[in-house]
């Protein structure tokens, strides 16, 4: 039999070991006195620092600009890749393969090969490297959420909307991607977030200077000086922003069309 | 005058695997025609040709006179109704029937007054603004009927409509399907593999076997006349009694003889329907024992065991006369039945 009083100590202790460092970090950030041992009382004032922070600013806004480019590109390209995949007569394996890679391939190599390939054709650095970079995994996740989509999806609405006498294009614009819709607008937002919170890629990518530091970059280096509620309250926003962005496409993939 | 839909010496091979072999067909205007067969029988790869979505490997599809077999499914006025239905998941049953219009950019006054017509006629006015998975089976089915109607093709295609539909469902929308296509004179061609389905509908039927056409004609004819043994076995249930034919009749293989209008000599098989047979002696009398009984409310089935065949002899008495006799199981009978309603085919 299943001894539940002890299972569920088990299930507590796991989500305590998960989430307490990030109700503490979460807490934190509203402690007045800015020192990680004494509540001081609850304060707002590390989110004012931050609005007067212009490098934090300027990496903010670098950031929203690397994952929403990389997302829509990601998208685009992975969404047809998807269908690509899924339409084709022949379907090997070495393919499935291939794309799934970059998801597979560990961070920091994929970060020295995209480093090495831009130097070696002498691409100058800077955010258009890093939203390449980004798209390169991207795509590949935004391509597993379509395509698991389009393994459930019924094709004879295809041939119906042919039938009827719709024109390719028209039959994808008006019945394929509508109702892809809900998995296209996941994975996009998984994209989004996984660019917003990406350092080892950005880092290895990035251009000298301020213009394309990214948030978790910016994090990094201030964080060699030591964990300020400043920091904090940072890590709050970017927290807040990937756990709607996350929940939101986990609603959307699960509920979109209802009966799908 | 030409017959609307010209089925010409149509083939189509997937590798080496022939799934339509040589079928010639020629169906009327305003025709419920039903290709019936089993699966694997290639009758739902005819219809995609009809439709557009296989390009024949051989022969021709001539609508009034015109070979359509090059034409794309998406330019032909040819309409399809899915077995699946292939709703459109995100759109509305109002929306769902209009698709078809809205695509021959017909005006938008036009297009509303055709799909509040058709939903009348459906009976689905109130369901107009639901979605397809807010709706029963037979539902749906009306809607993926009215899609397809609503464009007022020349031909409409229909795959299994009533396949996913219970069986008292079924029933009534073999008639309802049959009302309805007298009422648009639009040309129907339905594919099942329900012979009685095919039967109650179908103003002609034809049987297909292993991609070959075997045999075409009104119901009655394909029902009573079967061309050879397999399409009398396809259509309705026969008994049959192997033997040796000649001119006069038939041997059974333990010596019976059976009276009956012979079209060949050798080995054979003699057919007879079980509503054919009485329990009283005929032109041709056997005699055997009850082996079951099996009540279906209307009529009653009798399975006989004679020495004339292998297999129990079946037979049909309506519930009264099987009352009357208070039959059980292991009573010896008298079969009987008329030279006539014997039928002879080549083994």
């Amino acid at each position: 039999m299943h001894n539940r009083p002890l299972l569920f100590t088990i299930l507590g202790v796991v989500f305590a070991f998960l989430y307490i460092p990030i109700s503490v970090l979460v807490a934190l950030s509203f402690n007045d006195g800015g020192l990680p041992t004494a509540w001081t009382g609850f304060s707002l004032k590390w989110y004012g620092a931050l609005l007067g922070n212009a490098d934090i600013l300027q990496a903010a806004l670098n950031t929203l600009i690397v994952a929403l480019v990389s997302a829509t590109l990601a998208t685009i390209l992975g969404t047809l890749l998807a269908i690509g995949i899924e339409t084709r007569a022949h379907k090997g394996r070495w393919l499935e393969s291939l794309i799934f890679a970059p998801m597979i391939i560990p961070d920091i190599v994929l970060a020295i090969a995209l480093l090495s390939f831009f130097s070696l054709l002498k691409v100058p650095m800077g955010l258009h490297t890093i939203i390449a970079a980004h798209v390169v995994f991207n795509l590949a996740f935004v391509c597993a959420v379509v395509r698991a989509r389009l393994k459930s999806f019924d094709w004879s609405i295809v041939e119906a909307s042919t039938d009827l006498g719709a024109p390719l294009a028209t039959t994808y614009r008006r019945i394929v991607i509508p109702v892809l819709a809900p998995a296209i607008i996941a994975g996009a937002l998984l994209a989004f977030t996984l660019s917003v919170d990406e350092f080892i890629i950005a880092f290895f990518t990035s251009g000298a200077g301020a213009s394309s530091t990214t948030l978790p970059m910016q994090i990094y280096a201030m964080i060699r000086f030591g964990v300020t509620p400043e920091i904090n309250a940072l890590a709050t926003l970017v927290l807040g922003l990937s756990v709607t962005a996350l929940a939101l496409a986990q609603r959307l993939n699960r509920g979109g069309i209802p009966g799908q | 005058m030409t017959p609307l839909l010209q089925i010409r010496n149509i083939s189509k091979a997937f590798g080496t695997m022939l799934a339509v072999d040589d079928v010639s067909l020629d169906i009327a205007e305003n025709e419920f025609y039903a290709l019936l067969g089993a699966s694997g029988s290639g009758k739902t790869t005819l219809l995609r040709m009809l439709a557009g979505f296989e390009a024949p490997t051989a022969g021709q599809i001539l609508l009034d006179g015109k070979d359509i077999s090059g034409t794309p499914p998406n330019k032909r006025p040819v309409n399809l109704m899915f077995q699946s239905y292939a709703l459109f998941p995100h759109m509305t049953v109002r929306a769902n029937i209009a698709y078809g219009l809205e695509m021959e950019r017909l005006p938008r006054a036009q297009i509303t007054a055709r799909v509040d017509d058709i939903l009348g006629v459906i009976e689905l006015t109130p369901y107009a603004d639901r979605k397809p998975d807010q709706l029963s089976g037979g539902q749906k089915q009306r809607v993926a009927l009215a899609r397809a109607l609503v464009k007022r093709p020349r031909v409409l295609l229909l795959d299994e409509p009533l396949g996913a539909l219970d069986k008292k469902l079924r029933g009534a929308m073999q008639l309802e399907l049959k009302r309805l296509q007298h009422e648009v004179g639009i040309t129907f061609i339905v594919v099942t593999h329900d012979q009685e389905e095919a039967l109650v509908m179908a103003d002609r039927i034809a049987i297909l076997k292993d991609g070959k056409l075997l045999q075409s004609g009104p119901p009655r004819e394909v029902y009573e006349y079967p061309v050879n043994r397999f399409a009398a076995d396809f259509i309705g249930v026969m008994n049959f009694f192997p033997g040796v034919a000649d001119a006069g009749g038939l041997t059974t293989d333990n010596g019976t003889r059976i009276t009956a209008p012979s079209p060949t000599k050798g080995p054979a098989v003699a057919a007879v329907r079980p509503e054919r047979i009485r329990l009283t002696p005929g032109d041709n009398t056997l005699t055997g024992t009850v082996t079951a009984l099996a009540y279906h409310g209307l009529d009653l089935q009798l399975h006989v065991q004679t020495e004339a065949a292998p297999k129990p002899v079946i037979i049909r008495l309506t519930a009264d006369m099987a009352e009357a006799q208070s039959l059980n199981t292991g009573d010896p009978v008298t079969l009987g039945w008329l030279a006539k309603d014997t039928r002879i085919f080549p083994a």
